[in-house]
């Protein structure tokens, strides 16, 4: 569904990715690990089109670079890390926000484009809060209500830059839980960067180790999350067991390097 | 339930009535501006009868008629477009810089618009109409020299390289405007009388300016949507399928050209262009899809009512209605954001 090779990305003087190539098959869950600054955000950005890049980015076996914004926006939706969220702004304004690949220019929402956006809130349990000013959500309900704006957009393919920074382990679990099923469902296609390298490993299919704008490391949660990898890359000291799944728990020894 | 929630953002026609009557009586009251022997219904007669096609008696002297004609008349519809065309102007800069305190004159409009007079009052000896003409050529000449400076100096598509160009701008031409107005004192006052903002030039004014108006302000309202698109960030613009930078540009030409006409006939008038959209925006809600359209109304009306009190406060002097939207404007604000702390945070 997602194809890249080689793609590197410079900002000012500093190469913030090199080389990196990757395949994301259809609606498989990708998730983007790696220590801070290693290009993961910038990555999720390359696959959008909003910073530059050298290299091939594929969308559902097109090239990006030949896609209008418009007919990209249709194909991929994006979540950033820290969402401008207009205080003022209600919510169904806000998800409504996501038909815009749909509407002409100068034009207006459709009778079309309403009902998918109410559809997408009832899914996700906002239809109480259509009215509601973005301002005066908790954190759980802006994260809901982000991933509405995303889903409205109909696109197979959704990029969440880190879906769950500044939430508690409840709420954590319910956002990530809440994709998974939507992906299950529909069919997505989801890359996402995750910091909590146990988290990654309950929920990707796949994933793939950034470090110092490289890929380190490319496959199932068990092949990437290893003592040696990352204590090497992250330069911290755990231990690994296999959770009741079989997949992968990350766990932080105190006196570590 | 929901379908009714889930209409788009649009000012709801009660507001827009509402709007509509206090521009209505500001109206009224303006025409009627202080003058002994006229009622507010003989006010409203005469002007249903100046409407095309309406033949009404307001029972007025012939002279009354002709003040309020040629007077009173031009100057109410001079302040409510110019008031309008700020208040409109002011809201597109916000959108466009993602910033409440943008303001109309932030690219430079206003040091170009001052340069230009100011060149043109101490050079030409007797201009009539050339003002409004140089003013409005200062105010698109400081714009574009803004944007070619903020083009060349940064990475382009950036709002802080261009804020800053227009800072630049400013300094420099006002430098200039001082240098030169320094070398002729006795034009001085004429100088900070135009600074300082009248609406009172006349019919011929009024025609100047409406085309420009009416251009400017179709192409603003239409911008509703796109600019609560850009109103989340550039990069989720571009995610949801918009070229960001096209619909700056369309936005800063229309409230550029809406400012230039503004201060062509009118001088420079502070603060309506921050307050006015910023009062809406606290009362009706916060898309520009309420805020554009609220803010053309409730802009005129402001500037209606400013131009009543500047003609009337210290009658039969004037007040420079700068002054007044200033005076006026600065306490109504603040009652307004504290009034409205509860609802937002």
């Amino acid at each position: 569904m997602i194809g890249v090779s080689g793609l590197s990305v410079t900002l000012g003087e500093r190469e913030v990715l090199s080389d990196v190539t990757l395949q994301v098959r259809r609606g498989e869950w990708l998730a983007v690990i790696g220590p801070n600054g290693a290009g993961k955000s910038t990555l999720l950005k390359a696959v959008m089109g909003i910073v530059g890049h050298r290299g091939e980015v594929s969308i559902d076996e097109r090239p990006a670079a030949s896609l209008k914004p418009r007919a990209r926006a249709r194909l991929v939706a994006y979540a950033p890390q820290t969402p401008a969220l207009p205080p003022d702004m209600t919510v169904s304004e806000y998800a409504l926000l996501g038909r815009t690949p749909y509407i002409p220019y100068l034009g207006r929402e459709s009778r079309h484009d309403r009902e998918v956006t109410a559809s997408v809130l009832d899914r996700l349990d906002l239809s109480s809060f259509a009215a509601r000013r973005l301002g005066e959500l908790s954190g759980g309900e802006r994260q809901r209500v982000v991933l509405a704006r995303a889903l409205a957009q109909q696109a197979p393919v959704l990029l969440l830059d880190e879906p769950t920074t500044a939430l508690d382990l409840g709420h954590q679990q319910q956002v990530l839980e809440l994709v998974d099923r939507l992906r299950l469902a529909d069919g997505l296609t989801v890359v996402s960067t995750l910091h909590d390298l146990t988290v990654a490993g309950q929920y990707a299919d796949t994933l793939l180790l950034l470090a110092e704008g490289r890929a380190a490391a490319h496959g199932k949660p068990v092949q990437v999350l290893t003592g040696a990898l990352i204590g090497k890359h992250f330069d911290a000291h755990v231990k690994i067991e296999p959770g009741p799944d079989g997949r992968p728990v990350v766990h932080l020894i105190r006196g570590g390097p | 339930m929901l379908d009714t929630q889930l209409r788009p953002a649009r000012a709801r026609p009660l507001w827009v009535a509402g709007a509509l009557a206090v521009l209505a009586a500001s109206m009224v009251a303006g025409l009627l501006g202080g003058a002994a022997g006229i009622s507010p219904w003989q006010v409203v007669l005469q002007a249903l009868d100046w409407l095309p096609f309406v033949e009404i008696d307001s029972g007025l002297a012939p002279i009354e008629k002709g003040l309020l004609y040629e007077l009173r008349l031009p100057r109410v519809l001079v302040a409510a477009v110019v008031g309008g065309l700020l208040a409109m102007a002011g809201a597109g800069y916000q959108g466009v810089f993602r910033n409440p305190l943008a303001d109309p004159y932030l690219l430079g409009a206003a040091a170009g618009a001052g340069l230009t007079t100011t060149l043109v009052i101490v050079m030409v000896p007797a201009p009539v109409l050339t003002i409004p003409v140089a003013a409005f050529v200062g105010a698109i000449g400081g714009v574009m020299l803004a944007f070619a400076l903020g083009n060349t100096a940064g990475r382009s598509g950036g709002t802080a390289t261009l804020v800053l160009a227009g800072v630049a701008v400013t300094s420099f031409l006002t430098a200039i405007q001082t240098f030169v107005q320094q070398f002729k004192v006795e034009e001085l006052q004429r100088i900070y009388s135009w600074i300082l903002g009248d609406v009172g030039g006349g019919w011929d004014q009024l025609w100047l300016v409406l085309p420009y108006a009416a251009v400017s302000s179709v192409a603003l309202l239409v911008h509703g949507r796109m600019l609560d698109v850009l109103s989340v960030g550039d990069d989720e613009a571009t995610a949801l399928g918009v070229r960001a930078s096209r619909v700056r540009l369309a936005v800063l030409l229309a409230a550029s050209l809406a400012t230039a006409a503004a201060v062509a006939v009118s001088g420079l008038i502070g603060f309506v262009g921050i307050v006015v959209p910023h009062v809406v925006r606290r009362l009706a809600g916060g898309s520009y899809r309420i805020v554009l359209p609220l803010s053309l109304i409730g802009g005129a009306a402001f500037l209606v009512l400013a131009d009543l009190l500047a003609r009337t406060v210290i009658a039969p002097a004037e007040l420079p209605i700068g002054v007044v939207t200033m005076f006026i404007g600065a306490p109504f604000f603040v009652a307004v954001l504290r009034m409205t702390r509860r609802t937002s945070t």
